[in-house]
């Protein structure tokens, strides 16, 4: 398992320097150079230019320039926003838990509808509801998931009037952020009904963002049961006149978890991708829309920060998944 | 006499036994109603952005004064001359929607193209030489998959400067490491096989043995790839779009006409309803394709 894991990281922190060069040379491609974007709009005089620059260190190599910046990343130092001058990791953090919030509930409600749908219309192939699911999951996975949400608040906010359109919590309820997620917060302020209404902005926003997991899911293991259905072992369970529950739940299910705890880990990219068009329809303040924000107000290193903290996390989560996949399936460890 | 027989019985072999490949790959791509159903979608599509110019009752740019927000034909309010209503400019959503057609299937083949060929040479060279170049070209790809796909395109849109043309390239840049994983994947897979070898011993020479002998055995995958980000791309494409970083208005493509409508959704649900449907329905034509591709090239998959 070591080996195992020292394989990976081995991969992992080639790919994380690529990263970081990644998000390096970005600020560098602009047009124009660092200085005059922290200037902005406004500009500023030739001697004070040539100040900061060397303030800066602009004016160094390349290189030295590229080291330094892996030096201020080792202290956690990504950098000042330029629009709220604040530590770039400082504003990431406190939005952070915002979209982790989001995302598990839509990882949650992706799960609990994927997995039974997937299982039933494998253990019922080629019946209507397998058709039904089918269609479904290809469906959502075909989504603009950006027009789906504009859809449902017409539904439920614009006719019916259910849930609120924008935001994470209602005007009315204010409380000091305990663990940065609004469920349990407004839980622990105790206020009445703040718990509902924390809930009810969060419903819409979630189950846009679970489509397309939930998709990719019901698919998933659908076809990982099938394989697995076609398999001897299954077959002499069967033959020994095991129940169906039993073949299924116990036999089946296992076996074919394993590449669907797969999938359902590198759901993590997808979800920041789809957080980033959620988040921007539901102005749900988190950090994919932060990033949208910042391209636009042209707050360069908050998006070089937020991409690489981004990137961070994902590779994190995958490397994470990659061993939880090494410690179920031996096989895994010992393969290239 | 009996030799030109014989020889012209070869001849006829041959050209059935292409026509059986066809036909078999017919015959398993028809059997996935789905995927026959998508296709002929597809084709309509195809064939309204070929003759936008006919079919398109109005210019997509043209504003009518007289007649903002108005509902479709079957609305109180709406008429014929506007049969899915017209935006907040007074422009006719259908002609509109039918010009879009055609940047969506620019913006897929463009992309598909790009990303496909350049993969494959990388993915190639990948395969081949191993060792360093495969080192490199990999450690460079899981950089690029490292990042979620939407978000690195709209970063590269922010240097490059938000238009279409640059959202194509950012879309080809992020679809680029599956292309080159697969190629690499299916030249390693037929490296080790007799008949290269033997291409290798009569003295084959690498480019050769590269794009004429092992590429045509790899293409199955790449086709159902190409399928897959043809529909991804359309979809990343229209999100850029939406999010202001794709086509700029009054350019009539899908997602920025979304993202024009954004501020209506109350008032008016067709502006924000059908150029949705047309989305929708494109992607999901080419998705039930990819999948009756998917099942008829794959051998693995042959006998479900």
């Amino acid at each position: 398992m070591l080996t195992f894991l020292l394989k990976k990281l081995g991969v992992l922190v080639p790919t994380f320097f690529g990263v970081t060069l990644v998000a390096f040379v970005f600020i560098r491609m602009l047009p124009g150079d660092p200085v005059l974007l922290m200037a902005g709009e406004r500009g500023m005089s030739e001697e004070r230019h040539a100040k900061m620059m060397k303030q800066f260190g602009y004016d160094r190599p390349i290189y030295e320039q590229y080291f330094s910046y892996l030096g201020d990343l080792v202290q956690g130092d990504l950098g000042t926003s330029i629009i709220t001058k604040k530590p770039v990791f400082k504003e990431f953090m406190t939005l952070f838990p915002a979209t982790v919030e989001l995302s598990l509930c839509a990882i949650i409600i992706a799960v609990f509808l994927g997995l039974p749908a997937g299982m039933v219309a494998a253990t019922r192939r080629g019946s209507a509801f397998d058709h039904t699911v089918m269609t479904g999951a290809l469906t959502g996975y075909s989504m603009p998931i950006f027009w789906w949400g504009l859809l449902l608040i017409i539904l439920f906010s614009g006719i019916l009037g259910w849930t609120p359109v924008s935001g994470r919590i209602s005007l009315f309820f204010f409380f000091e952020p305990v663990t940065g997620f609004m469920l349990i917060d407004s839980l622990l302020s105790g206020q009445e009904g703040a718990f509902i209404s924390a809930m009810s902005h969060l419903i819409l926003p979630s189950v846009v963002l679970a489509t397309i997991p939930l998709a990719v899911i019901a698919r998933q293991t659908r076809s990982a049961m099938l394989e697995v259905l076609g398999e001897d072992y299954v077959r002499t369970a069967r033959a020994k006149g095991l129940g169906a529950f039993r073949v299924i739940g116990l036999h089946t299910l296992r076996n074919a978890m394993i590449p669907v705890i797969t999938v359902i880990g590198l759901q993590v990219g997808v979800l920041f991708a789809g957080a980033i068009l959620t988040e921007t329809i539901f102005s749900w303040p988190g950090i994919g829309k932060w990033m949208v924000d910042s391209i636009f107000r042209r707050d360069y290193p908050s998006v070089q920060g937020g991409l690489l903290m981004i990137a961070a996390v994902v590779m994190i989560v995958n490397l994470f998944v990659d061993l939880m996949y090494g410690l179920i399936n031996p096989q895994i460890r010992h393969t290239d | 006499m009996t030799e030109s027989i014989i020889n012209q019985e070869d001849i006829d072999n041959r050209q059935s036994g292409r026509l059986a490949l066809l036909t078999e790959f017919w015959s398993y791509f028809s059997e996935n109603r789905g995927a026959v159903l998508g296709m002929i979608v597809f084709v309509c599509v195809v064939i309204i952005a070929i003759f936008a110019d006919y079919l398109a009752p109005h210019s997509p740019t043209e504003q009518f004064r007289e007649a903002f927000l108005q509902p479709p034909f079957w609305q109180d309010g709406g008429e014929l001359r506007f049969p899915l209503g017209t935006d907040a400019v007074g422009r006719d959503v259908l002609s509109r929607l039918i010009h879009g057609s055609r940047y969506s299937l620019f913006i897929g083949c463009i992309v598909v193209s790009v990303s496909l060929v350049v993969g494959v040479m990388l993915g190639l060279c990948a395969g081949f030489f191993r060792g360093r170049v495969d080192a490199v070209i990999m450690r460079v790809m899981d950089v690029v998959l490292a990042f979620p796909s939407l978000l690195l395109a709209l970063v590269l849109v922010a240097i490059l400067g938000p238009s279409l043309i640059n959202a194509m390239i950012a879309i080809a840049i992020v679809q680029q490491p599956h292309y080159v994983r697969l190629t690499r994947a299916a030249v390693m897979g037929e490296m080790t096989r007799d008949y290269v070898t033997a291409a290798r011993v009569i003295g084959v020479g690498t480019l050769r043995l590269m794009f004429v002998t092992v590429l045509p055995n790899c293409m199955a995958p790449l086709i159902v790839q190409a399928a897959l980000s043809f529909s991804s791309a359309i979809l990343d494409a229209a999100a850029l779009g939406f999010l202001g970083m794709g086509a700029q208005p009054p350019t009539p493509e899908w997602g920025t006409m979304l993202a024009e409508a954004r501020e209506f959704i109350l008032r008016a649900w067709w502006v924000v309803t059908f150029p949705g449907v047309a989305i929708l329905t494109t992607v999901l034509a080419i998705n039930l394709m990819g999948d009756g591709l998917r099942d008829a090239l794959d051998p693995k998959l042959k006998r479900s």
